[in-house]
Parts: structure tokens; sequence; C-alpha cells
């Protein structure tokens, strides 16, 4: 076995160029696999983690009527909705891939939301309890966070985000500041921002739309305030974290079951919903791949048609090596053993071939990226699996050559010359 | 017996234009005897060797070897003899250019599947009975032609055959070195190993204790020298 190893390495070193470019076809096929997904992975990667934030891990669970959030501002929510409780709040903590959770409530605000001569265009304003903002992965920048009292002693305080703050302050601090909420005053507490470093890059309209609601204004007020602007009984929504990007899914589906658990009617119009965005970014992704895959399938063919030349020079090989083959089979070498050295010599071709392409397909996603811009993501487990590909594509065009020189008279053989 | 041939037959060709090479071929040889066949060229000569050596079969007749008939053999099984059984040498050598002199002789013991640290003892023994200890290390490109044809008796010899073919040994080297692989034939004949040797040249036929004619496919012969 390692006798035809070394054998194969041999007749490469022996005929320098003409192995090199033999591999040519292998190694443009492997490399522009290597390249096309190596990209396709960056680029998914770089979805995964515009939409879903890394390690932010964050679920909403919302109500829907059919396909569309539901919309407290513009219908009565239906009777048999009861107002979540904090028992169900308890039951959903309690579920193994759920790290946190907190209720909260939301209503968009167009131009509602006021302080001195200015008016936010478009803003959320949402009802939220003191563990909101951990559990939503948001940090105090300027000022203070709510906390329980202010819930208990229905203070009329507000928290705003980035976008409202430069709109109605131009970057003042605005703290200590009155904004009015829908004709209602309320105290600039402090002013919060995502605790990781989120900047979406927005290339299609999905993206746009995937982005707007988190790129608007947003006001936080205590819950226990909503009704001052608000129903009473108005429907919540959930926000959970998940105790890592991969559970986001399980947590979401069972927070949905426990609140859906909680409706009073059978097969309702509305109902909760979770809004995982991982699965939203595993849609886009797919959108990705499925075009990529074509691409990787004509990469393939390229690989089609390296494997050919291969079995062409091998067939060249075993020409010319045909006295050497005849010897061989006079000193008692079996046709297995004559077979296996062409065999692994056109593995070994191929195999070179293969890990000379990932190398020019890494640097050729290297070079892509440098000019588009698009990440990329090398996939370890893709390129031991173009090289373990690669060797048996040299196998199985080294078939042919190999039965070729096995079956050689050995008398022919060694009267070749 | 060591060899028996009976009755051999050998035809080329189609059925519609048969080229017969060897006719009623009949003879037996006793293990350590030393045969040379002598015949021109396109006498039949190196079909009955390839015949002989298991790398053709016989159209008719029957080939014993050790009093075994192995015309039904498999290709494995045939390898199988050839490695263990028989020892060639070359009118060229045949020499892979790209192995070490020992590393050419212990081939066979690799396709015999000798163990790889007593594979370079026995090729080191062997090369040692040709007189080219020292030169083991060297590739056959540093070797003269003598050189070269004695690596190859070490390479048929290590196997410890029961027939040693050679087939015009001395035919591509000059006298001197013609004599010394001579003398390494006569040596090995000493020491009790059967030869046969196909040649053209008289002077080198004589070496061996019997003489056989061969002339269109016709093989006569057997005298004493």
């Amino acid at each position: 076995m390692l006798e035809n190893f070394r054998e194969a390495f041999d007749g490469i070193r022996s005929h320098k160029l003409r192995s090199a470019l033999t591999m040519l076809g292998i190694i443009i096929g492997i490399a522009s696999i290597i390249a096309i997904s190596s990209t396709i992975m960056g680029t998914n990667e770089q979805i995964k983690q515009n939409l879903v934030g890394s390690g932010s891990n964050v679920v909403t669970v919302r109500l829907y009527q059919g396909d569309y959030p539901f919309e407290s501002a513009w219908s009565t929510p239906p009777d048999y909705i009861p107002p979540l409780t904090n028992d169900t709040l308890e039951e959903i903590r309690a579920v193994p891939a759920v790290a946190s959770a907190a209720y909260y409530a939301q209503r968009d605000a167009y131009g509602q939301i006021r302080s001195g001569g200015k008016a936010l265009s478009a803003g959320t304003v949402y009802g939220v309890d003191s563990s909101y903002l951990s559990v939503y992965g948001y940090t105090v920048r300027i000022g203070r966070g709510f906390t329980d009292s202010d819930s208990d002693r229905f203070r009329k305080v507000a928290m705003i985000d980035e976008t409202v703050s430069a709109a109605l302050f131009s970057g003042a601090n605005p703290v200590g500041e009155s904004i009015d909420i829908c004709g209602e005053p309320y105290i600039v507490i402090g002013e919060f921002t995502r605790a990781s470093d989120f900047r979406p890059t927005v290339s299609t309209l999905d993206e746009y739309f995937t982005y707007n609601q988190s790129t608007g204004g947003k006001v936080l007020i205590p819950f226990s305030t909503w009704p001052v602007l608000f129903r009473y009984d108005e429907p919540r929504s959930l926000v959970i974290r998940a105790v890592d990007t991969d559970s986001m899914t399980a947590a979401g589906r069972k927070a949905e079951e426990i609140l859906n658990g909680t409706i009073q009617k059978e097969n309702p119009e509305v109902r909760y919903k979770s809004e995982d965005l991982l699965e939203q970014a595993k849609n886009l992704q797919e959108l990705s791949s499925a075009t990529n895959r074509q691409l990787i399938l004509v990469a393939g063919i390229s690989l089609i048609v390296g494997g050919i030349g291969v079995m062409n020079i091998m067939l060249v090989s075993v020409t010319e090596r045909t006295p050497e083959i005849g010897l061989k089979k006079a000193l008692g070498a079996r046709r297995r053993r004559i077979s296996a050295q062409f065999l692994i010599e056109a593995g070994v071709l191929t195999c070179l071939g293969g890990i000379l392409g990932v190398l020019v397909g890494i640097g050729l996603a290297y070079g892509i990226s440098k000019m588009s811009g698009v990440p990329i993501f090398i996939s370890w487990y893709i390129v031991a699996a173009t090289v373990v590909f690669s060797f048996i594509i040299g196998m199985f065009f080294g078939a042919i050559p190999a039965y070729r020189a096995a079956r050689l008279d050995p008398i022919e053989a060694l009267r070749h010359e | 017996m060591l060899i028996r041939l009976e009755h051999i037959e050998k035809t080329y060709g189609t059925a519609d234009h048969p080229v017969p090479v060897l006719h009623d071929v009949n003879f037996a040889m006793h293990e350590g005897e030393y045969y040379a066949i002598m015949g021109p060229s396109g006498s039949g000569k190196s079909t009955l060797m390839n015949i002989l050596g298991y790398l053709d079969t016989p159209t008719k007749g029957t080939y014993y070897f050790e009093d075994v008939d192995n015309s039904r053999a498999s290709d494995t099984k045939m390898a199988r003899i050839r490695n263990e059984k028989i020892g060639f040498v070359f009118q060229s050598f045949h020499l892979l250019q790209r192995r070490r002199a020992w590393e050419n002789v212990a081939l066979p013991l690799m396709y015999g599947d000798v163990p790889k640290r007593e594979r370079r003892e026995r090729a080191e023994q062997a090369l040692l009975e040709v007189g080219l200890k020292d030169r083991m290390n060297f590739y056959p490109t540093q070797l003269s032609g003598g050189q070269c044809q004695r690596v190859a008796i070490a390479r048929a010899i290590c196997t410890r055959p029961k027939l040693l073919l050679a087939d015009e040994p001395t035919g591509a080297l000059d006298s001197k070195s013609g004599q010394q692989i001579m003398d390494i034939f006569d040596a090995l004949h000493a020491r009790g190993m059967s030869i046969i040797m196909i040649t053209h040249e008289h002077a080198v036929a004589e070496r061996a204790k019997r003489m056989l004619h061969i002339y269109d496919g016709v093989l006569s012969g057997g005298d004493r020298i």
C-alpha cells in the first residue's frame, strides 16, 4: 500500500509539467467550488448575524391576525384573548430553552411623540416592565433605567432610543426633558442602546422591511402607565431571550404554545405567533443557496472534464510504463497490485490537484471578498470533503487505465520498448 | 523431475491463418541441471521460455512443473508460481530506474508479501552472492551494464526459486562482463540451482552442462558436453 503511494509520487515527480497540466482541470473545478461555497456561507453568516444579531438570541411572540401582526390601534382585541398573567410568564421562564422573558405592549405612534416644536414622524411606544431592557439586550447609555417603584407609583417617565433622542433633542442630553406622548407629558429618565454593535447592511427590499421596525424610533414607558394612554386590558406581547442561537426556534415555539393555551377559543383567528428571526434568516439563506447550488453544479462539470484529462494522461502513462508493468507481472505482481498502483497514482494526482484547488479557491474567495465587500466563511468540512471528492474522481477516472494495465500480457509488455 | 514438457505445441495467429511456433516439444529436466537452449531468432526459443516461465500457456500438450500440471491455474496462481518458483533474467535487465539496487532486488519479495525488514536482509544476501553488496544503495544509472545484470540476477535468486530462466543474459554486455555473468551462473549451478539459459552465442552455451537446439519450433539434442 505504502509502496503504491511512493510509486504514485515517483510517477508524478518524473513528469512534473504533464502532471501539473493534468491537475489544472481539477484545480479549477475545486477552486470554483471553494470560492463559491465560501462566499455563499459568508453571505449566509452575514444574513444570520444581521437579522438575529450575534449573541442577542431574542425571539418575540406577538398576536397575529392571519399573516399580519394584530394592531391594537385599529381594532378592539377579541374577548377570547384574556390579559396575560404573571403565572403564564413564570411558566414560560421555566422552559429550558428560555433564559429570560418579559411582557410588553406596543403601539405605533405616527407624529404623536413630540418635544418642543419637534415631532417624531415614525415611532413605536412600548409599555414595559423593569426586566424588558435586559431581556432585549439593551443597555442604558445616559440616565437610568426603569425601577419597580416607577411601575408601582405609576410614574410618567420614559426612556428613548438614539433615534428619538436625535430627532427631538438633536444630540443634547435628553434626561430630565419632557416629551409629549399622545397628548400626555412624560419625563425622559434615560436613553438606551443596543448592547451589541448592530449595524444592519440593507441591500435588498426584503432586508429593508426586516430592519425597518428596528430602525424606527422607540419610546419605552412603564406598563402601569399604559392605561393612561391606551386600553388597560391591552393584549401584550412577549420577548424572550433563548439560551443560545440554535434554541431560538424551540424557545419561541414553546412560548407560543403556552400563550396560545390561554386563548379561550378553538381555532381563533387571532393567535400568538413567534417572530423567529432565525427562521427568517434561514429562508433568506435558502434563497441565496438555491441560486448558488446551480453554480456549484457548473463547477462540478469542470471537475468531470478534469477527470477525463486525468484518464487520458493515465492511459498515456500505462503505455509508457508497459515494460515496467511486464516486469512486475513476470516477478509475480498480481493484477490487483498493478491496478492499485495506477488507481492510487490517479487518486494522488487529483488529490494534489484538489489541495491546490482549495488553496487557489480560498485565495479567490478572499479576492472576491475584497472587491465586493461580501464576507467569506471557509468551512473546513467542505474543504475536507472536496479534497476527498477529488481523490475519488481520480480513482473513478483512473479505473479504466488501471484495468488496462492489469490486463496487459506480460510477454507483450516486456517486449515493448 | 523438475520439468516435463509433453507434446507442447504453440500456435499464434487466427484460426484462418495459424502461425505455428512450437512443434511437439518434449523435454525433461531434473533438479540441479543446467541447460542452454540455442537457436536463431524466430526459432521459437523465446516462446518456449515464456511457457517454461508461466508467462504464456501452450496451445496443446502438458507442462509439468514439479510433477504438477498448472495449465488450468488462475492468473493469480500463475503470478504466485512466477514469484515463488521461477527467477527471470532478461537481456535488457529490466531494472526500475528510480529504485536503489537493493530495492530492485527486493521487488519480488514485496509481491510475495515478505515482511519489510526481512526483504532488506534477503536482498543484501542476494547482492552479496553476485558480489555487489557494496553497491546496494546505488541507482541503476550509477551502475555499469554488467553490474546491472548482476543486480537482475540477485533479484531473480532472492526468492530462492526452483528454476532460473535466463533470456540472452549476456546479449547486451561486452565479453568481459559477459564472462562475469557466466561465472555467476556457474557458481549458482555448483550450489544446486536449476538453470535454463537461452542464447545464440555458442561460447556462452558451452558453459552449460547440456545443450539443446531449436529450429523452426522443433527442439532437438540434449547432448552432453
